[in-house]
């Protein structure tokens, strides 16, 4: 990786509530111009990261580089950011245009310069006819994009956004989600987001940072999250994910109660204890019956437009049911009802491995 | 690399840096005049006259002393009985209000609230009129005199009960609607549902009002002073063993006998009104009651009654500050309104109203700056914390009690705070401290609907924090910041017992001159004068409507769309 292209670097980053360790000890790199996700679920110290970036909270240990300075001991007005947070945090008392050119003011701009770059940012965000409106007569998605144009106002070259989107119905969170990233590449602006919401931050980041317990889990970019998670954590977070015990056999084959199933450089040795993570999709109904088929018997069946998600009772997975998406216009033979037995088998591209710590 | 190392600082914003002197100034400031006075107090207690320490000594003196004993079950006495009084019937106003479909709600609501624009003395005044020696009613009382705790009961229960309605008011208002729809389903009766909704709902409600109606009548000084005749209650000791006979000590010793059960009912108060915080969740129904025809009518006979009570009380003050010669020539006349006894006359009206602007004035200013420290500042929590506490210490302490703290505290040659002793300075402070807590609350109240990270986003936007407060907070909090000036005035305008030993010749008030034309006498002036006192305090209320009216619509456009 170039060293000029490394806008933020956070190193041994700690950061403790008392007895509490929100963060324990993250070193990450950020490129210039990338949008990246802290994603994981409440309290994994996603938010406590973008404030210490942001300076609104102050790390017990470890440094943060921006721009090759370092900012982790300056306060927060004199780092170079822009923030929008999830309440938005518009002033209810100001209008549109005073919101957008609050920071504005207080550079001593001239007044002409001022409306001149407010009515450049909110025609960027299409609001232009909004300019004297109060935030309360604007709907979600409008203060949204209202608090977009104040944090980069002043054209801050870091973008700080604080779950943005989660106070926004599903619809309108789905087009935003589109324009937050139409948006970044107009501007190239490096952009940190934190969220939850795994499918917002498949869709929208060049790379993720999977977190939990104030760890970083694994970082990469969508696809590699997605299909390759490094641990079970990660692989029960992101999408869907049933977890199966083994036994390793081979090289390239585990043991599956009594059945072997093949997967290539798996790294572990043979007679190891593993874990094996099945995602819904790849699991394939059969009507043959054979050595490399598994068997269960359909406990539950959900529609859910596309797919069917089918709930099994299976021995592999003992105490517990079986998720199975199936296409709806899939294989028409392999139609089945409640209580029916089925024929399954598991791709290998959709499994992946882990070391079984139990 | 490894640079920021816990041992190392963070360099902090000029707006940290400014918030963190301010702390530490409110800090400087409640020591000045709330903890060291009553330092002052407590030491002045186990001194002897010639100020050396002989330790619990006055106390001791205290309990052999069986007038002085007796005074603390009178005081305990009247309390009960008119806290129990003033709940009962507080709460049957108050339900009239919430849960029924009574008409004219607006109109008992205001007539209710009447009593917190007199001073307490107005109604033992008032009472005098009615069934003293001379009164209209006398033969009501079938041979009792009003002139003890039968007249202290009634006019504590006159100024009280717009104190325990409003809190009733408040824990109705929050019942849940859908409670009455399930008992409705269980088919229970009215009755049943009142016993077992109604009442459970509101019973931290009612426990918060008996607290803080018997703290209001345990510790109240005007009404015993004019209507207890022989009747010795703590705080009518308190002043007569200071300014009588000149015994501090033995004042400063009930002083704190009258601080304990004070403190103690503040303690109670404060864990009930928690728990019932908790109580409603953000997802209950309000309450919407239906027409019920004989509770609604018996009900608004009921608030008629009391609106009627109202009336005859302030009626009959007015009437009295009228009448030439009670109650032998009943034409009217003004000369009441001369106040011809030097230093008692308008010149303690204007005092009063000046006091009253100022404590108003400064008051909404250090409270309101003060609340937003303590519900804003990043850093220092526990300095914070400690500013907290302390500024909900002076709900509990009764006003004679500071009184009497500041007079120790601040008449010491050594203490560099002395020259405002006897000024007009010391009763705007001495005011100031001790309505400080509940304009306090309501300011945090107020703080805490603001988005947290308003301050965050300022920062961000390299815009310093006191200038984002003059911008946006203080706009935003306006209404609330009007409530507490008139809270404030009011207050300041009718209070008798926090500055009892405080003004001064050139500094006489209004509420205080009542109660010594009254001792002197002069009945009639004593009720011209507390009349003065409501009126004005109408004006003002008036005024401030008006002002807030014209002022909001201006800079609350954004509320209202």
């Amino acid at each position: 990786m170039d060293i000029q292209s490394q806008y933020l670097i956070i190193e041994n980053l700690n950061k403790n509530f008392g007895a509490f360790q929100a963060l324990a000890n993250i070193s990450i790199e950020i490129n210039e111009g990338e949008f990246v996700c802290f994603l994981g679920p409440s309290g994994c110290g996603k938010t406590t990261l973008l404030r210490c970036i942001a300076g609104l909270e102050v790390q017990t240990s470890g440094s943060i580089i921006q721009n090759r300075e370092l900012i982790s001991d300056l306060p927060t007005s004199q780092r170079d950011f822009g923030i929008v947070f999830q309440s938005y945090a518009l002033f209810p008392n100001l209008s549109c245009f005073e919101n957008i050119a609050y920071g504005l003011q207080s550079l001593r701009w001239a007044r002409k310069d001022i409306n001149q770059r407010v009515e450049e940012l909110l025609s960027l965000i299409g609001l232009s006819e909004h300019t004297a409106k109060y935030p309360s007569q604007l709907s979600g998605g409008e203060q949204q994009r209202i608090a977009l144009a104040r944090a980069i106002a002043t054209s801050p070259n870091l973008l700080l956004l604080d779950e943005p989107l989660s106070a926004l119905d599903a619809k309108v969170r789905v087009h935003l989600r589109q324009e937050l990233k139409n948006f970044h590449r107009r501007l190239g602006l490096t952009t940190i987001m934190v969220t939850h919401d795994q499918e917002e931050a498949l869709s929208i980041a060049d790379r993720i940072f999977v977190m939990d317990g104030g760890r970083i889990m694994q970082s990469g970019t969508p696809e590699e999250i997605y299909l390759n998670p490094k641990n079970p954590f990660v692989a029960n977070f992101i999408g869907m994910t049933n977890f199966i015990d083994g036994k390793v056999s081979s090289s390239d084959s585990i043991k599956i109660s009594e059945k072997h199933i093949t997967i290539d450089g798996h790294g572990f040795q043979k007679g190891e204890k593993v874990r094996l993570a099945a995602r819904p999709e790849g699991i394939q109904f059969t009507t043959k019956k054979n050595k490399k088929t598994f068997q269960g018997k359909v406990k539950d069946i959900e529609f859910l437009g596309s797919f069917l998600r089918i709930y099994l009772e299976t021995p592999i997975i003992p105490n517990r049911l079986m998720i199975a998406d199936k296409p709806m216009f899939g294989n028409a033979d392999t139609s089945f009802e409640i209580g029916d037995s089925v024929n399954f088998t598991m791709s290998s591209d959709f499994l992946n491995v882990y070391k079984c710590d139990h | 690399m490894m640079l920021g190392s816990k041992f190392k600082s963070l360099s902090s914003d000029k707006s940290d840096r400014i918030g963190k002197l301010l702390v530490v100034g409110y800090l400087v400031l409640f020591f000045c005049f709330l903890v060291l006075p009553l330092f002052a107090l407590m030491s002045k207690s186990m001194q002897n006259a010639d100020g050396v320490f002989v330790g619990f000594e006055n106390f001791a003196a205290y309990l052999q002393d069986p007038a002085l004993f007796k005074s603390f079950f009178h005081s305990f006495f009247v309390a009960v009985v008119s806290t129990i009084i003033v709940v009962t019937l507080g709460f049957l106003y108050a339900f009239a209000l919430q849960c029924t479909c009574i008409p004219f709600k607006g109109f008992f609501r205001i007539v209710s609230l009447i009593p917190l624009l007199s001073p307490s003395i107005l109604a033992a005044i008032a009472l005098v009129y009615w069934f003293g020696n001379q009164g209209v009613m006398k033969e009501l009382l079938m041979g009792q005199s009003i002139y003890g705790p039968i007249g202290i009961i009634m006019a504590s229960v006159y100024w009280t009960f717009p104190h325990a309605l409003m809190i009733l008011s408040t824990s109705l208002s929050l019942s849940d609607a859908r409670l009455y729809e399930v008992s409705d389903a269980l088919k229970a009766t009215k009755l049943k549902t009142f016993f077992t909704v109604t009442i459970p709902g509101a019973k931290y409600g009612i426990i918060s009002t008996t607290f803080v109606v018997f703290i209001l009548v345990f510790t109240d000084f005007g009404v015993p002073k004019v209507i207890g005749g022989n009747y010795n209650v703590l705080a009518t000791d308190i002043y007569r063993e200071v300014v009588g006979m000149q015994n501090f000590q033995m004042g400063a010793v009930i002083s704190i006998v009258l601080l304990i059960p004070a403190l103690f009912a503040f303690a109670l108060d404060q864990y009930s009104r928690k728990r019932q915080a908790s109580q409603l969740t953000s997802r209950a129904v309000v309450y919407v009651p239906k027409p019920h025809k004989l509770r609604d009518r018996l009900l608004l006979s009921y608030c008629l009654f009391i609106a009627v009570l109202v009336f005859l009380m302030l009626g009959m003050a007015q009437f009295g500050a009228l009448v030439k010669f009670w109650p032998y020539n009943l034409s009217l006349t003004l000369k009441h309104y001369n106040f011809e006894v030097a230093g008692l006359g308008w010149s303690s009206f204007y005092n009063s109203v000046q006091m009253s602007l100022y404590a108003a004035f400064f008051g909404t200013i250090i409270i309101f700056i003060g609340s937003y420290l303590i519900e804003k500042m990043r850093s220092d929590k526990s300095l914070r914390d400690v500013l907290q506490m302390i500024a909900l210490m002076p709900m509990a302490i009764p006003g004679i009690v500071l009184g009497l703290a500041y007079i120790f505290f601040f008449n010491m040659k050594e203490n560099p705070l002395n020259f405002i002793y006897a000024t007009m300075i010391i009763l705007v402070i001495n005011t100031i401290v001790h309505f400080y807590t509940v304009s306090h609350l309501s300011a945090i109240t107020a703080i805490k609907k603001l988005d947290p990270e308003f301050e965050s986003v300022s920062l961000s936007l390299k815009v310093p924090i006191y200038r984002m407060f003059f911008r946006v907070t203080l706009p935003v909090c306006l209404p609330t910041v009007f409530d507490i000036f008139i809270y404030l005035f009011c207050n300041a305008m009718t209070t008798v017992s926090g500055v009892i030993f405080l003004y001064s010749y050139d500094t006489t008030l209004a509420a205080v001159s009542s109660i010594h034309l009254d001792e002197q006498g002069d009945v009639a002036g004593a009720a011209a004068m507390a009349m003065l006192i409501v009126y004005i305090s109408f004006l003002v209320r008036g005024i401030h409507t008006i002002i807030s009216t014209v002022l909001l619509k201006r800079t609350q456009a954004w509320r209202n769309i």
